[in-house]
């Protein structure tokens, strides 16, 4: 950012009053304000939950602040339903992974062989659960295999989830898709692969970064998942749930001990993430 | 004795549109046969029937006399080198190469030899671990063909392959694919719309126009006898003269035409009194002597000089363009800009072809 | 379906038809049937189901529609999600403007990954975040009243805490499709209109707004629809004064035990989220496809 203010003075001293300067550069200060109150706005609530979670206070607060300790994540590792809502999750996340990512996938696929017509009301079917609220998606889940005898528990949650994870993954496939060039599948095929190969040796490993980045976000939409959940939990209590749930039978700064770790599983992920993409662009604009 | 590639009264119909319209041709085993047509005239078309791509909507491609319908890419003998070369980037050279024999099942051990003994053939010895990012334009090209060689096709198939490189790459690629062609034998059916590279590589040569197949000839005789206004005016330069066939005798054509009445070999559908057209090449024409008999008369426009040759563009009264080569010996000689000339040619090296056959 | 079994042969195509087919019947459709059906029929005992009172009726709707505190509810849930929308469209365009504009690219890349911190951490955290800064003697009251712009605490809960804590949660959804389409804006175009004299505020209502048309619409249906559904944030940050649609729906199920009234509050739900999502996309007249990002 170079700011005008800053530039030396030109060679013939042209003499810009005062107030018109300081009005020319109001509606920059304005924008600073803005983007300075965007990120508190962002990053304050998180702040105040983390720190909390170091203060002795049996309610999780700043205010007033009693002293520093670290004895809630003690407290917070020694949580059994935590852990027991962890694994819940973690075998939610699994079975969604384990359908959506293939059912997705094979939308895609689907969806790139069709014509114009069919292709866009099926793509109107594919993208509707995004676009429905994520409690009538957990409801008409529950309302279905009621009928059939199933109540809610981990199966109803992996299926009401994998409804909607399946159009993201759908999504990350398709757009990887369009820069696929067929004639490698021709390619293949004149070489005398069959089908079968040319699609594990050819197109596969072509989507594999799609595939693992869809697996990725799968995960995350799942465990972070409450609305469609809160229908079908049955009696299950995944991690949300018990985030919640705290709210109601005692909050302790325990839970932000929790969540710090999980900002700060966050923040390495996302910034591996970034290095890891940054070293991919630095190798690929550099060939030898 | 049996042909290698033999196409029986293809037909082609997108829709209302016919791309290939009734063609028949058979390639000779060991031959580097060319299409050779502007882009839209079906020669892509045709590849990709033979490939398999396609299935024709009527008419038969056999290959080594077997007939080739409802077998797919993967079942015939053929290898396609693409374009876009489609080479696999996730792959690294050697695998490309070996693509097609894992597709047949041979051990991984042997697919990575055979890589490097077909690296050495393309002269690229050590390149089997390098990603197809690292590699050049022209490496790119070799390991296409290597790729290719690798299932040892009866026919390979070539889609200009050569057109995305530079003009001296692809020229030292004309030569390298003429060698690789000698040394294997295996027969080439290459496609293109650059006839100074079909002319110059080929056994032989089909020229297409709008779908339909024009001649089948070897480059000297295309140039030389081309059966077809379109070839005629497609493969090299040439002048068309308008005219009427006058008499036709021991093989040369007589016509009157704006200038008068000039001779010609005849050609085909050229007949007395039907009207027909006299084609003769740049090189051909000569500055006439002031008092022959027959000749072309026209005004200069301007003469570039192109080192062995001078090349003079010049109208006709009836405003038609003519364009001789003269060699740079006579050009002393040559008239100046503005001025009137008169071209004459021996009958001999100007045909005459009849104009029913219609241009396409 | 005959170009995918030519792509893929028979046995892979018919495994991916299968597999889309069990999302779509099973997993997208049925479910949805299922809850019409149910909002559809009276609550019954299992001993009369199937029998003389187990008959279609507007019942459940008509309920709806007559019992004054629900409406009320609905009515203010739809209004409400509409001012979430309004307003993260307001906090976010400038950024995103700035973003795709104005950043240099190493400054716009570090404030995306800024932003995705608090996106990747799941919505419940991120309204428990606000649920402890809004307690009466937590850390905001202490702030206003450490800084003398409040002479005693106030209640943040309620409305007005449910709006802060949803357009925080909802920013990211705004934010992203507007960001994505600006910057496929060329920037020549904003600097002609400016050369040609436009004002700033031309210039985003003549070129910018017209290009990022789809971005915003696509921000605008998925906040409204996240508002509409959200049940975390009314439960955290409302007041009992400040009840949202699907807690009641949630009542139904869960401690009214009437099933079909609720899936009949649900199917109300749905229906408005699919009309604003239409009327949405012809107003801008986007279409369906370039909503998804």
């Amino acid at each position: 950012m170079t700011d005008a203010v800053a530039l030396p003075p030109p060679a013939t001293p042209v003499r810009t009053p005062l107030a018109t300067r300081a009005a020319a550069a109001i509606p920059k200060i304005l924008f600073w304000i803005y983007v300075g109150a965007f990120f508190v706005y962002l990053f304050a609530p998180l702040v105040v939950m983390s720190a909390a979670a170091f203060n002795t206070s049996r309610f999780p607060t700043l205010t007033p602040w009693l002293g520093t300790t670290t004895d809630w994540f003690a407290q917070m590792a020694d949580d059994a339903a935590m852990w027991r809502a962890l694994w819940t999750s973690a075998l939610v996340a699994l079975g969604v992974v384990a359908i959506a990512v293939p059912v997705g996938t094979a939308a895609a696929l689907v969806l790139t062989s069709l014509h114009a017509r069919a292709r866009s009301v099926l793509y109107a079917l594919m993208v509707s659960p995004l676009l429905t609220p994520g409690v009538v998606i957990g409801i008409a889940t529950l309302v279905l295999w009621r009928q059939i005898g199933v109540g809610g528990g981990l199966l109803l949650i992996v299926l009401a989830q994998a409804s909607f994870i399946s159009a993201y993954v759908m999504l990350m496939v398709a757009a990887r898709l369009q820069r696929f060039d067929r004639t490698l599948e021709e390619a293949a095929l004149g070489l005398g692969a069959t089908k079968l190969m040319v699609f594990r040796r050819v197109l596969l490993p072509f989507l594999r970064p799609a595939l693992l980045a869809a697996a990725l976000l799968a995960t995350l939409q799942s465990v972070e998942n409450y609305n469609t959940t809160l229908f079908v939990r049955g009696f299950e209590t995944p991690l949300t749930v018990y985030i919640a749930t705290k709210v109601r039978t005692g909050l302790t700064p325990a839970v932000n001990a929790l969540a710090l770790v999980m900002i700060a599983i966050t923040i390495a992920g996302a910034l591996a993430w970034e290095i890891a993409r940054r070293l991919e662009a630095r190798r690929a604009a550099t060939p030898s | 004795m049996s042909h290698s590639v033999a196409l029986e009264r293809i037909t082609m119909s997108f829709g209302a549109t016919k791309a290939v319209d009734d063609v028949s041709f058979t390639v000779e085993p060991g031959e580097f046969f060319s299409i050779l047509g502007p882009s839209g005239c079906g020669k892509t078309t045709i590849l990709r029937m033979v490939a398999g791509f396609l299935a024709p909507s009527a008419g038969r491609v056999l290959i080594g006399d077997r007939d080739m319908a409802g077998l797919g890419p993967n079942q015939r003998p053929t290898a396609m080198i693409f374009q876009s070369l489609a080479l696999f980037p996730l792959m690294p050279v050697w695998e490309n190469i070996a693509f097609g024999l894992e597709a047949r099942g041979v051990p991984r051990a042997k697919r990575r030899r055979r890589a490097d003994e077909l690296l050495e053939l393309i002269a690229l010895p050590g390149y089997g671990d390098r990603k197809i990012a690292e590699l050049s334009g022209g490496q790119k090209q070799r390991v296409a063909i290597a790729r290719a060689l690798a299932v040892e096709p009866e026919v390979l198939l070539l889609d200009e392959p050569l057109s995305a490189l530079d003009l001296k790459l692809r020229q030292h690629m004309r030569a390298e694919l003429r060698a690789i062609q000698k040394r294997t034998g295996v027969t080439f059916l290459y496609i293109t719309h650059d006839q100074s590279e079909a002319l110059a590589m080929s056994d032989r040569v089909a020229v297409m126009s709008a779908g339909v197949l024009q001649q089948v000839a070897a480059p000297r005789t295309l140039y030389e006898d081309p059966e077809t206004p379109f070839v005629a005016r497609f493969v090299g330069e040439t002048n068309a003269i308008p005219g009427t066939v006058a008499h036709v005798a021991d093989g040369i054509a007589a016509l009157d035409t704006a200038h008068g009445r000039l001779s010609a070999r005849a050609g085909r559908g050229v007949a007395a009194g039907r009207a027909a057209t006299l084609y003769v090449r740049p090189e051909a024409l000569g500055i006439a002597a002031a008092d022959a008999p027959s000749a072309l008369g026209a005004r200069v426009e301007r003469l570039d000089f192109e080192g062995a040759f001078g090349l003079l563009h010049a109208v006709t009264a009836d405003g038609a363009a003519v364009l001789a080569a003269l060699p740079s010996t006579t050009l002393g000689a040559a008239p100046a800009a503005g001025e009137a000339v008169r071209f004459a040619f021996a009958p001999r090296d100007a045909i005459a072809l009849g104009a029913a056959q219609g241009e396409a | 379906m005959g170009a995918l079994t030519a792509r893929f042969g028979a046995g892979l195509a018919g495994f991916f038809v299968l597999l889309v087919g069990f999302w779509l019947a099973g997993l997208v459709l049925a479910p949805n049937l299922m809850m019409i059906d149910f909002a559809l029929r009276p609550n019954l005992l299992p001993a009369d189901v199937g029998g003389p009172a187990d008959v279609y009726s507007l019942d459940n709707l008509a309920y709806l529609a007559g019992e004054p505190v629900h409406r009320d509810i609905f009515f203010k849930t739809v209004w409400a999600s509409a001012l979430v929308m309004l307003a993260t469209f307001v906090v976010c365009y400038p950024l995103a403007y700035w973003l795709a504009q104005t950043a240099s690219p190493s400054a716009a890349s570090l404030v995306v990954l800024a932003l995705i911190v608090p996106f990747w951490i799941n919505e419940v955290l991120r309204t428990l975040a606000w649920y402890i800064l809004f307690a009466f003697r937590g850390p905001l009251n202490a702030l206003l009243l450490g800084l003398g712009i409040l002479d005693e605490p106030m209640r943040w809960y309620g409305d007005g805490g449910v709006l802060v804590g949803m357009v925080y949660a909802y920013i990211l959804f705004m934010l992203f499709p507007i960001y994505n389409s600006i910057e496929s804006l060329e920037k020549a175009q904003v600097e002609a209109a400016r050369d040609l004299g436009a004002s700033t505020w031309r210039i985003h209502t003549r070129i910018v707004i017209p290009h990022a048309k789809a971005g915003i619409a696509t921000g605008c249906v998925f906040t409204f629809m996240l508002a509409a559904g959200s049940y975390v944030a009314p439960a955290l940050l409302g007041a009992p004064g400040s009840r949202w649609f699907t807690q009641i729906i949630y009542n139904w199920f869960f401690e009214g035990g009437d099933w079909n009234r609720g899936a009949a509050y649900a199917l109300v739900l749905l229906v408005l989220c699919l009309a604003v999502v239409l009327i949405t996309l012809r107003v801008f007249r986007v279409s369906l496809t370039d909503v998804a990002k």
